[in-house]
């Protein structure tokens, strides 16, 4: 599992860029970053190289924020290889609530996703043989 | 028809004040032996019935604030047993909690004679339909004018609120030639109306209407009367007293003619509560002269205005009442409801998700009143979608609107972005241009 950063924006000039200082100037890294948003509020995800430090500096920052555990694994670079994984979770009955991808520094393709039965969504993809993170 | 009851409304200042002298002693004889919570206040005072010889002795009354009413909740100011009350009303109280008044059969005949006196004032009279778009309900607006038009003898049309296209329709085919609604309420109608097409005096025969339970402003009168060319009366009343009928104007708008052979006006100061002369501002007092179900002694109504008492020439007798033009206390009308920033905190109280830093933001778009409560989320929660912020909100907004009787719009903010002030929080703004 991976743990992941959210954080409740209004949807007001320079909200987002105060939430990214916060973290440059605690020195923290981010390898993806993903907004959900709506006219009024957005979500910001968020998964970094030290997920611990990100969230209390962005408390102590007065974000709203909280941490998330999403199921990650490693997709093949072919055509399709994502479509029939969520095929799989969808025939197992796991419903993924958001997902995005990102990249580390080994250049291989992750995708993150969020969904209420992880447990069972790990079991499915790993009797696919995909590489759970 | 220039009066509904002329004697009664253009009798001299003498003859006025023997008839408030002997109702009042009345009154408070009557208080006293039949309301518990008048009868304590009194002999903590050392005051007797006896003490009352007149109504100049009015002073030495105690006052009744909401609270009282509250801490009867819900018959413990009725003066009558239950089998003797024919109506009970009710109107939102600070903390939450209605305040509550009961009537009688012959509180709720003075209540429709004071309404179709101010019918009257409109330009009503027996031959008229006047359409009630007044909400019908715990509100006394509606079932108000009702009983008043009834009483003067016209064709009443119950349309209550809501449903503009319809209201339309039968103010159009039924010939109404007097209405009842909110003020801001008549704006959106004329509004309506206009887009239409419908052409006041030939489709529309509308030629006055009495507007309350909303403050408004001598400009919003020159509108409606010119948009709709009526004579526009703004009348007033408060559920614990009457609803509408206890004061309104007349086509000279002297200020309210106040129905004070049942209704006794006084303005006192606001911090120290002494008496103040006519002309001057401060809250309206109101003692009720006849009332059999739940007479009360000084009330605070929480109203800010001045009375005057000069001649008018419509040659009604009465004391008259001022444009309203605010509140003692920290409640808002939003389109007609009364609604408390305290009963918005309980709401917000019971809530785990959002913390009670809040902020009130009312507005009139388009001639209705809107309002926003800001409030902040809870730092505790933990918030991954958008789905979650959206069960807060509407959670939120349906606890809200079964709680306050009228809509907000709800905005959710980050923990700590609500101003905090020093002190006595300020957190209403009202962008309402009365």
């Amino acid at each position: 599992m991976i743990k992941q950063i959210a954080v409740f924006l209004e949807n007001k000039e320079g909200k987002a860029s105060a939430c990214c200082k916060v973290l440059k100037e605690a020195d923290i890294n981010l390898y993806a970053l993903s907004i959900a948003d709506t006219k009024e509020f957005g979500i910001l995800r968020l998964i970094t190289d030290d997920n611990e430090k990100a969230l209390q500096v962005l408390k102590n920052a007065g974000f709203l924020s909280s941490m998330v555990e999403l199921v990650g694994l490693e997709v093949p670079h072919k055509a399709g290889a994502l479509s029939e994984l969520l095929i799989d979770l969808g025939d197992g009955g796991v419903n993924v609530e958001y997902m995005y991808s990102y990249a580390e520094a080994d250049g291989h393709a992750k995708i993150a996703f969020k969904t209420a039965t992880p447990e069972k969504a790990i079991a499915i993809l790993q009797s696919k043989g995909a590489k759970i993170i | 028809m220039q009066y509904f009851q002329k004697e009664l409304e253009t009798m001299s200042a003498d003859q006025k004040r023997v008839l408030q002298s002997e109702r009042l002693v009345k009154m408070v004889k009557y208080v006293y032996e039949n309301q518990k919570p008048y009868r304590e206040k009194m002999d903590a005072m050392k005051l007797k019935p006896d003490d009352i010889k007149s109504i100049d002795d009015i002073y030495k009354l105690p006052y009744t604030v909401k609270q009282d009413l509250r801490d009867a909740y819900p018959f413990g100011m009725m003066a009558r047993p239950r089998k003797d009350l024919v109506r009970l009303h009710a109107s939102s109280a600070t903390t939450g909690k209605l305040t509550v008044a009961g009537y009688t059969m012959n509180d709720i005949d003075v209540w429709a004679e004071c309404a179709a006196r101010s019918l009257v004032m409109a330009g009503a009279d027996e031959e008229s339909i006047i359409h009630v778009a007044y909400g019908y309900g715990l509100f006394t607006g509606g079932l108000g004018m009702h009983y008043g038009g009834e009483k003067l003898g016209a064709c009443v049309v119950p349309a209550s609120a809501g449903n503009t296209q319809k209201q339309i329709q039968l103010i159009t085919d039924f010939g109404a030639d007097i209405i009842c609604c909110t003020p801001s309420y008549i704006i959106y109608l004329a509004e309506e109306i206009e887009k239409l097409g419908l052409k006041p005096g030939v489709d529309i025969k509308l030629k006055g209407g009495v507007f309350g339970a909303e403050a408004w402003s001598e400009g919003m009168r020159n509108d409606i009367e010119k948009r709709l060319g009526i004579r526009a009366c703004d009348i007033y009343g408060l559920s614990e007293i009457a609803g509408p009928g206890v004061a309104c104007d007349c086509e000279f708008k002297t200020g309210m003619h106040f129905q004070d052979d049942h209704f006794y006006p006084e303005i006192v100061d606001v911090d120290t509560l002494e008496p103040l002369p006519y002309g001057e501002s401060g809250e309206l007092v109101i003692t009720t002269l006849t009332k059999e179900g739940m007479p009360l002694l000084r009330y605070r109504t929480r109203d800010i205005a001045s009375l005057n008492a000069d001649p008018c020439p419509c040659g009604r007798t009465t004391v008259k009442l001022n444009k309203i033009t605010g509140r003692s206390d920290d409640m808002l009308i939003i389109r007609g409801v009364n609604v408390f920033p305290s009963q918005i905190e309980s709401v917000l109280l019971k809530n785990p998700d959002i913390q009670p830093h809040y902020h009130i933001n009312v507005d009139r778009v388009n001639n209705l009143d809107t309002m926003e409560i800001v409030v902040e989320l809870s730092p505790n929660i933990s918030i991954d979608e958008i789905g979650h912020v959206e069960e807060i909100r509407k959670k939120l907004s349906s606890d809200m609107t079964s709680a306050l009787s009228v809509s907000a719009k709800i905005t959710l903010v980050s923990p700590g972005t609500v101003a905090r002030s020093e002190g006595k929080a300020k957190r209403i703004t009202d962008k309402r241009k009365l």
